[in-house]
């Protein structure tokens, strides 16, 4: 069992709340990812759980057992820096090696784990060299492989791919998923890059300002955001949002003679000033539709497949909508958005996700 | 465009080269006339030994004198023993103040900077009362610590800028790979220090080598003086034996010679690259 689980945890530096009442329960062998904008807390709390950071009040227990006041290395943890951090004036084998000898981890031990580290990672012509002959996705799987070798309970990554270039980026983020499934490791894992969060997670952990946004599957952040950062966080383009008056049941005022005739949920009420938020993949051009809204085209960006085209709403507003192969829209030309309503989000005044 | 960076490249070398041969010549001036006869070093001082002038006196009469050897063997303990503790304590304290918080840390630092602004020698008389107190007048003992109390806040100061550049993340992989705060630093930290610690020791040992105050001050008798304290047995009141002071000078440079060899082999830099991206 190494289920993680952290309760009321909180951490402030002097009087400057970065973490406010936590909780997190990391299942055994699930992959946890903790997504948020730089500066909201998902390091420091990535840091508490290691033990390099003091905690301020609340409790984290790993594999059932309270590690609050232990040392990092009595936490049966290993955690992945996001630059590496390998010891530059040891060998690749030594860098493994090196916690578990000071572990006093007997000899044969030692090197029977680091070789099907080495192994697993691909890393065995590469023993005897030094950090700095090695390219960053090398040295990305020495650190992994140091990790790898502690037999931890919890493994703890650290934006472990910010550094690497784009290719190697994608490449290293299915190698990780294949560790986890191959490892059936309890992993938390952070980033600031959603794309690495809906891929490699089975749970995402939104945190924002030092709080827990929102905690579920990927797919269920993508389709059922709790609140508006979550529903703009998660998706890339980001959603659209647009401030709308609810002027009577069921209908939308935006300003400057837009208007939306639409199901709104039973909670708005007349006069309530609502965000409505859908996602650019979520609308359609040119469609007859029951939800349709008419503007013209500023700039599209084309990515091959798809690109994204940026109308201008006759209110000021800008909305971005996906365009699927090559139809037959151009800059400046005038054209109507449908949205589905199924995909349509209506937040409250407060950011909340106001439902039927 | 070429011929003008020709030109300052010719005036920039101009310059060194005049500086080279200014610091050199006393130098060989005094290798040169040791291996001279007592009249040709006052005869004709800046010609090079010929056959008819060249004479090994003055290396007989010091290889020859058995007190020679052991100011020399005293020199090299006292500069190797200064070196030593200078950096194992300057390391750790460096160490110490640039790692952790704590209550005094800046006002110990201040303090610490205090030691380079304040010529040590401003408290000669009251080193002297503290040594002859603790009985350690005519040691080399005595020497030692007053040369590492001399020596250790510049090292402090020095050390501390490259533990800084030490990426924070290296000390914490280390504490996650479970190694103790000493086990990290003699393991960690110092194989990473090592360019700076050499260039500490190559500025702690030359003055070291060098001074006459503290030796004369401190451990003038009692066969503890060192090499530059015991030359000074040549000369006399009366009638000076240049062939002796000259060798004695000139074999005092090959120990020194020696240690700086070996410290600038390892003022390599780029040892910590290839650590952290």
């Amino acid at each position: 069992m190494s289920e993680v689980k952290i309760e009321k945890l909180c951490k402030s530096y002097g009087p400057i709340d970065v973490l406010k009442d936590i909780d997190l329960t990391v299942e055994d062998g699930s992959f946890v990812v903790l997504v948020g904008p730089s500066g909201c807390g998902k390091s420091t709390l990535l840091r508490s759980i290691a033990g390099l950071e003091p905690v301020t009040s609340g409790t984290i227990n790993i594999g059932g057992k309270q590690v609050n006041d232990l040392p990092p290395a009595q936490r049966e943890i290993a955690m992945v820096f996001q630059s590496y951090a390998l010891y530059p004036h040891k060998n690749v084998y030594d860098n493994m090696a090196f916690g578990l000898k000071f572990a006093r981890t007997p000899k044969a031990e030692i090197d029977q784990r680091v070789s099907e580290a080495a192994r697993i990672l691909q890393l065995e012509p590469l023993l005897k060299r030094r950090p700095r002959e090695l390219s960053g996705g090398q040295r990305q799987r020495v650190a992994i492989g140091r990790a790898i070798v502690r037999k931890p309970q919890v493994f703890l990554f650290d934006e472990p791919l910010s550094n690497l270039d784009a290719a190697l980026r994608i490449n290293t983020r299915v190698e990780i998923a294949k560790l986890h499934r191959l490892l059936k490791a309890t992993i938390v894992y952070v980033t600031h890059d959603q794309v690495e969060a809906m891929t490699l997670a089975d749970k995402i952990v939104v945190m924002n300002a030092g709080r827990v946004e929102q905690t579920g599957r990927p797919l269920d952040l993508y389709y059922r955001p709790a609140n508006k950062f979550v529903a703009g966080f998660i998706g890339s383009p980001a959603m659209n949002f647009i401030d709308a008056t609810v002027a009577k049941k069921d209908y939308l005022e935006f300003g400057s003679g837009v208007n939306l005739s639409l199901p709104l949920p039973k909670s708005c009420k007349v006069g309530e000033r609502v965000t409505l938020g859908i996602r650019p993949e979520h609308i359609q051009f040119g469609a007859r539709a029951k939800i349709q809204l008419d503007g013209k085209i500023d700039i599209i960006e084309r990515l091959g497949e798809i690109g994204y085209a940026h109308v201008a709403l006759p209110n000021g507003q800008t909305i971005v909508a996906q365009v699927n192969g090559e139809p037959n829209v151009g800059n400046g030309q005038t054209v109507s958005l449908a949205l589905s309503s199924q995909q349509i989000h209506i937040f409250g005044e407060d950011g909340t996700t106001l439902t039927a | 465009m070429n011929v003008r960076k020709h030109a300052s490249a010719f005036a920039v070398h101009a310059v060194l080269l005049a500086y080279t041969a200014l610091a050199l010549a006393p130098i060989i001036l005094v290798i040169m006339n040791s291996f001279k006869e007592r009249k040709a070093i006052f005869g004709s001082p800046l010609k090079p030994p010929s056959p008819s002038t060249f004479s090994l006196i003055g290396y007989d009469k010091v290889f020859g004198d058995s007190s020679i050897a052991s100011y020399y063997i005293n020199s090299i303990t006292v500069t190797g023993g200064t070196i030593f503790f200078t950096l194992l304590f300057g390391s750790m304290a460096a160490w110490a103040l640039a790692e952790y918080k704590f209550r005094w840390n800046t006002l110990l630092a201040i303090f610490l900077s205090i030691g380079i602004m304040v010529p040590i020698r401003l408290g000669s008389v009251a080193l002297i009362q503290l040594i002859a107190q603790l009985n350690l007048i005519n040691t080399l003992t005595a020497l030692i610590l007053v040369y590492v109390a001399q020596n250790i806040p510049l090292a402090v100061f020095i050390l501390s800028e490259f533990i800084g550049q030490i990426p924070k993340d290296l000390r914490e992989a280390a504490r996650c790979d479970g190694l103790s705060e000493y086990n990290i630093f003699f393991h960690i930290i110092l194989p990473l220090l090592r360019p700076a610690m050499a260039t500490v020791a190559v500025f702690t040992m030359i003055p070291v080598w060098n001074d006459l105050w503290f030796p004369l001050l401190l451990a003038p008798a009692g066969g503890k003086q060192t090499i530059t304290l015991g030359i000074q047995q040549f000369l006399g009141q009366y009638i000076t034996d240049w062939n002796s002071v000259l060798s004695a000078l000139s074999t005092a440079i090959i120990p020194v010679l020696i240690l700086y060899v070996i410290f600038s082999r390892q003022l390599i830099r780029g040892l910590t690259s290839g650590a952290v991206k």
